[in-house]
């Protein structure tokens, strides 16, 4: 039976919940695969540009020569580090990482020159831009982003 | 293949599900919601143009040919007359019925629109125009508000309508 709603008034219309739901499945590429794979093991790669920057994540093509990166040249980085940025999230809607308030976070990891966005899980006057924080990987990983759960404060353990 | 890298815990990942979610409230107006609450109750409920007459099923706000705001609410009749109809021989994505089947434009007894629906109960090759058929509805319990309440037509004991009846809907 639909959830229909009826203020059954002939004056009033009918209403009804109408999902529409898409399960994209998309290839990853050897580089972005690389980094998947790595979050499956709980380790966070990287990969080195042209300019001796560590990039987290992985881009597939160097941002200054436009060159392939390989996933054979992928390094890895910490699952801990220093929050860059922030914004605090004070009604989280469905499908967003928690259904209590939190923080997006720009993460930049030990290792790493660049910040990757990601939930953080920590009261709200705990979060400031230079707190430490460490991945919370999720029970169980399986080569998605999603393997990492979120952030949290501390170090790593 | 994605999902097999999904499944696959040991080998590198070589592809990802990102499923997207949309969620509507949907209404359908006033018309079609008086033409719904109809179905809950088993009634097959239509509009009349003041102008022209003619009885519509489902409802519309207004008549499409006189451009004049519908008024009068009637009842139609679960009974009606075959006047087109398809053999289908190949399935769409999410309806499974044993093939073949006849999809069936039936004009309910005091309509003057056609409302497609499923035929059952005769050979397909022996169905024809202007054959007489009855509405079989879902158990009561079923009822929602929905045109499915409806489940199919079935043929009745009945003389073909004459095609000067229908004609103009064929």
């Amino acid at each position: 039976m639909s959830a229909v709603t009826d203020a059954a008034t002939p004056t009033t219309v009918l209403e009804a919940p109408h999902v529409m739901e898409f399960p994209y499945t998309r290839s990853t590429g050897p580089v972005v695969g690389a980094f998947l794979t790595g979050l499956r093991d709980r380790q966070v790669l990287g990969a080195r540009d042209s300019a001796g920057r560590v990039v987290v994540p992985p881009p597939e093509y160097d941002a200054g020569t436009a060159e392939a990166v390989s996933a054979g040249d992928l390094v890895p980085v910490a699952s801990e580090g220093v929050v860059t940025s922030w914004s605090w999230n004070p009604t989280p809607r469905t499908g967003q990482p928690f259904d209590r308030p939190f923080a997006w976070a720009l993460v930049r990891l030990d290792g790493a020159d660049t910040a990757l966005l990601h939930a953080l899980d920590a009261p709200r006057d705990a979060v400031r831009t230079g707190m430490r924080v460490r991945i919370r990987w999720a029970q169980e990983t399986t080569g998605g982003v999603h393997d990492i759960a979120c952030f949290e404060p501390g170090e790593a353990q | 293949m994605t999902e097999t890298a999904e499944n696959d815990t040991t080998g590198p990942v070589t592809g990802i599900v990102t499923p997207i979610r949309l969620e509507y409230r949907y209404t359908p107006g006033t018309a079609a919601s008086m033409f719904l609450r109809g179905m809950k109750q088993g009634e097959v409920r239509g509009r009349r143009c003041p102008s022209c007459s003619k009885v519509y099923v489902p409802p519309r706000a207004g008549c499409p040919m006189c451009g004049v705001e519908f008024a009068e609410e009637v009842l139609v009749k679960d009974t009606g007359t075959l006047v087109t109809f398809a053999v289908v021989n190949v399935n769409f994505a999410n309806r499974v019925i044993d093939l073949p089947y006849v999809s069936a434009e039936v004009l309910f007894d005091g309509a003057d629109t056609t409302t497609m629906v499923l035929l059952t109960g005769v050979p397909v090759d022996e169905v024809r125009m202007g054959m007489r058929v009855k509405a079989h509805w879902l158990p009561r319990e079923q009822w929602d508000f929905s045109m499915t309440n409806i489940d199919h037509v079935e043929p009745i004991d009945e003389p073909d309508a004459d095609y000067e009846s229908y004609r103009e809907h064929v």
